[in-house]
């Protein structure tokens, strides 16, 4: 039996419609209430009961609104006459009909009587499945295809199950976890990426309404809503970065994180639960890219959010250890690969002059990564974080997270891993605010360094971060870095008293904290000794400190043990700056180790560490290349970049004698030994390198992108190579 | 309110040896991890602590791990609602089918429409959605008022109650408290009984002999407001 319809629409200015129906000709008492009629095959509508209060009044519920495409959709306005359709305002009772219609509430169309119909589908399968009625499973089925379709469905369909959703908000308390399982598992599985606002609105208000009741339901409801982060799984990549696509993303997202708030007040112990689901969701590092880009990016602005601040460090421990599963498990040998004769500055900046250091792109191709998955993933990952800590600088809470970052460092990357890349998560923040955040960071790590609590490695593993750091930072002032210098050199110096007069051999091993701080406070100074000079005050300072008697002590003698290309770059700076009183004379060692060197870097190589090292991932290197500093554009205290006459820091003069003219250069192999010297960032070549990393962790090297000179075999190198070789051999096990 | 307490608490926690040079802090934080969980020995939930490390010897257990077992005494406000106490709480949401209320900030109960008493009905007035009471014209309820409702049951997991507004002293609290006493003393004196019950059972000693979480005394928290006058 079908009825006509007159749909009259009428619009509060608080955007809700309210839809008021008409049904024509009907007289009620003849249908008995809860009678479905079916207007068309996907709509639903349910006749209400007349109530027995005057004027009678009858209510109906109808399946479908569909705020976009307007109330004439409904009414079969072609036979009707025109008089019929009035648009009164807001709880008017209408005049002139027979049946006067109530105001359906809440702009829900869903009434008691759609209700009651879903209560008792919902009743009539909560029995002992063998016992329950064939009629009322058909029905039950029904409900739960409704529910979740699982496929991309029309309009109509869509509005159906939004009105049996909102039906179901009613009745979670009906809900059992045994009898209703299929349709609840129904809904647990629904994507909400594949529904219209309506349908989705009405899904999230049923999941956060099944989140109140008691134990039941909680977990699932919060997993639901994570895993919706994650973008649907039929999403192919080209469409990925459609706008329309994008604006989706972002309503979804908002959508969601509003779910989970509605949660939190109505529950507020959720955040606890959502903290063990939230490490229990995070994906796998196996997983595709735009999965992991996408919920990465979905879970970081949930810690944005209001209840980010109930979750603690959780998300970002959880974001940062994925960052570390993926970088450890890029190979080395698909960092180096770059040719082995190239000109050494040329990789590192890719021929760029110093005034454009900026827009000039290195030349990646040759350099750098090879293809490869992780590395891929770890740099779209690497860009969401910072991305994520650039919104938070930008609105305020950059402290706050980089306190929770500093911890989760310390407890996940000093101490646990050597990662490759991670680490300048730290460093994009502390880029951020330097005044601030660089400078906390560089404290946190003197002060493990000069703690007696922590054990050797952690101390040796500090001190690398920090001297890689104050060297590459570009936004760290020179007064920082002398301060620091000076809580190392008194550290060293008091070391150096403490030494027993009677001992007379070195033994790198033992005084391993000594010499990485050492070797530290020389690789520091390779880079900044310039721009401390041309500070005077600071020059003041730095010249005060006990350097000479450190690097000079006759038992400990650093200056052996240390990285030779260290000491080597340190002395020929030290000596045109006039740091040490009287000119010592230093067996220029070419070469990039020593026996000593790796005897005090032990097991790991902390001797070679230096974290800092040039970044390689493409994309997220333009948040890092501002702050950074190559060795290439270091204003060393001998080189010729200041030869401008009109300078006004006195020093300078006596450098200007000191020029490199000045220095006893073999003039043959100058290239090489330019080349060789102003390596500062050191890596030996992978293939030479793993002769001895297969005897120890090979994860302990960096990556750089300058080749030491003397790693490939070449006529040139031929003779320094042969000798280390033999070194080699005889530390093969 | 009801079912709020405090109770002095003989306590050992056991400090691991890493954490031995931060012992008060060690000692915090696992008091810390009690919160806001239900506690069978304690009978309750912890909602405060205030610790007291009377002395600075500690006895080192043999073991694997040789655990520092630091003797304190605490006092611990504790929640415990039981059913058919009275409690009071914000309502946060209001349904058809149900009121949705969070108690002391992080309890949520929930009142179905079967436990709310007939004079209270679903209406929207104003744009806003209440249950207003039909034979009481100011008694409203609506989103942000506090009102008191019965426990019907508690869930000790997710401290979840099920309450009801059947009893007639139940609804909204700012109502109650300037029309509360003509039903109120009726309800009162059955409920002045039980109380005096409980009070007598829980009053006696209860000491252990191995003093590991033993509550030693509970003294009853005496709520401010009182407007039946309990005891």
């Amino acid at each position: 039996m079908y009825n006509q319809l007159i749909l009259l629409r009428v619009s509060k200015s608080s955007h809700r419609v309210i839809y008021l129906i008409r049904l024509k000709g009907v007289c009620t008492q003849s249908s008995a209430p809860g009678t479905l009629i079916t207007l068309l095959p996907s709509r639903l509508l349910v006749v209400a009961a007349a109530s027995s209060s005057a004027p009678r009044r009858v209510r109906f519920a109808c399946g479908i609104h569909d705020h976009r495409r307007g109330a004439e959709r409904y009414a079969p306005a072609r036979s009707l006459p025109e008089q019929e359709l009035r648009y009164p305002t807001m709880g008017v009772e209408l005049q002139g009909y027979d049946f006067p219609v109530g105001v359906v509430e809440d702009g829900y169309l869903s009434d008691s009587e759609a209700f009651a119909s879903v209560i008792n589908v919902i009743n009539g399968v909560r029995m002992a499945p063998s016992l329950v009625p064939q009629s009322n499973k058909e029905q039950y089925d029904y409900l739960v295809t409704v529910v979740n379709p699982g496929k991309r469905i029309g309009q109509d369909d869509e509005a159906l199950m939004a009105t049996a959703l909102k039906a179901l908000s009613r009745a979670v308390f009906r809900l059992d976890a045994v009898y209703h399982g299929s349709l609840l598992n129904n809904i647990f599985m629904s994507s909400i990426w594949d529904y219209g606002l309506d349908a989705r609105n009405a899904l999230l208000e049923l999941i956060t309404t099944l989140a109140t009741v008691p134990d039941k339901f909680l977990d699932n409801c919060l997993y639901t809503l994570l895993h919706n982060l994650r973008p649907p799984s039929r999403l192919k990549a080209p469409f990925n970065q459609s706008k329309r696509w994008l604006m989706r993303k972002e309503e979804v997202r908002r959508e969601v994180y509003l779910a989970l708030n509605c949660i939190n007040t109505l529950v507020p112990l959720a955040p606890a639960r959502l903290k063990i689901l939230i490490e229990k969701c995070m994906p796998r590092f196996t997983e595709d890219k735009y999965v992991l880009m996408t919920y990465v990016e979905g879970i970081l602005g949930l810690e944005r959010n209001e209840i980010g601040k109930f979750l603690g460090s959780t998300v970002l421990a959880r974001v940062v250890d994925l960052l570390i599963d993926l970088d450890v498990n890029i190979p080395w040998e698909d960092i180096l690969q770059e040719e082995p004769n190239k000109g050494i500055f040329a990789i590192e900046l890719g021929e760029c002059n110093e005034d454009d250091e900026y827009t000039t792109i290195p030349n990646m191709d040759t350099l750098g990564l090879v293809k490869n998955t992780f590395a891929d993933k770890l740099d779209g990952l690497m860009v969401v974080a910072c991305e994520h800590l650039k919104s938070c600088s930008e609105s305020g809470h950059l402290l706050e997270v980089f306190e929770r970052l500093s911890e989760i460092f310390q407890r996940a990357m000093l101490k646990l891993h050597k990662s490759k890349f991670t680490q300048f998560l730290m460093f994009y923040a502390c880029s951020l605010d330097p005044d601030t955040c660089g400078l906390k960071f560089a404290i946190m790590l003197t002060d493990i360094f000069i703690s007696k609590d922590e054990d050797p490695d952690s101390r040796m593993k500090a001190i690398a971060y920090l001297a890689s750091y104050l060297a590459r930072a570009k936004f760290i002032p020179s007064s920082l870095v002398a301060s620091i210098l000076k809580r190392l050199v008194d550290w060293c110096f008091e070391y150096c008293q403490l030494q027993d007069s009677w001992v007379n051999k070195i033994s790198p091993q033992a005084d391993r904290v000594f010499y990485s701080g050492c070797q530290a406070v020389m690789y520091i100074l390779c880079f900044r000794l310039r721009s401390i000079c041309d500070v005077p005050q600071l020059k003041q300072l730095l010249f005060h400190l006990p350097v000479d008697s450190i690097l000079h002590h006759p038992v400990l003698d650093p200056l052996k043990v240390c990285l030779p290309l260290i000491v080597q770059e340190f002395l020929r700076q030290a000596q045109t700056a006039r740091l040490f009183k009287k000119p010592m004379a230093h067996s220029y060692d070419n070469s990039l180790e020593s026996e000593f060197s790796k005897a005090f870097g032990g097991i790991q190589r902390l001797d070679m560490f230096f974290p800092f090292d040039p970044y390689l991932l493409k994309e997220s290197d333009r948040f890092m290349r501002p702050n950074f500093e190559f060795w290439d554009m270091v204003k060393t205290t001998y080189s010729d970049y200041d030869s401008s006459e009109g300078e006004d820091s006195e020093g300078e003069d006596e450098l200007k004698d000191l020029g490199p003219s000045n220095f006893p250069k073999d003039n043959d192999d100058e290239d090489d030994l330019d080349l060789k010297i102003d390596k500062m960032s050191i890596t030996p070549n992978p293939s030479f390198l793993h002769q001895i990393a297969t005897n120890f962790d090979q994860s302990s090297q960096m990556p750089a992108r300058i080749r030491p000179s003397q790693s490939p075999p070449s006529p040139r190198h031929g003779f320094l190579y042969t000798k280390k070789e033999e070194r080699l051999d005889d530390q093969k096990i | 309110m009801e079912g709020l307490r405090v109770a002095e608490a003989d306590l050992v926690v056991y400090v691991h040896p890493s954490k031995s040079n931060q012992v008060r802090r060690a000692v915090l934080r696992q008091l810390s991890s009690l919160l806001f969980t239900h506690d069978e020995i304690f009978e309750g939930v912890v909602l405060a602590y205030e610790v007291n490390i009377p002395s600075k010897r500690a006895k080192v257990i043999s073991g694997l791990i040789p655990y520092i077992g630091v003797k304190i005494k605490a006092n611990l406000l504790l929640f415990s609602p039981k059913p058919s106490m009275l409690l009071g709480g914000k309502v946060v949401k209001l349904g058809k089918e149900s009121i949705h209320v969070v108690v002391l900030g992080f309890s949520s109960a929930a009142i179905m429409l079967e436990d709310i008493r007939e004079e209270f009905k679903y209406k929207i007035k104003h744009g806003e959605v209440v249950f207003a009471s039909s034979s009481h014209k100011r008694h409203v309820i609506k989103a942000g008022s506090m009102i008191r409702f019965q426990v019907k049951s508690l869930d000790e997991e997710i401290l979840h109650i099920s309450g009801s507004l059947l009893p007639s002293n139940t609804g909204c609290i700012q109502w109650l408290s300037k029309h509360g006493t003509e039903d109120g003393s009726y309800a009162d004196r059955s409920l002045k009984t039980s109380d005096i019950q409980r009070e007598m059972q829980e009053e006696g000693p209860l000491n252990t002999t191995t003093g590991d979480k033993s509550p030693n005394k509970t003294h009853k928290h005496k709520s401010k407001k009182r407007t039946r006058g309990d005891r």
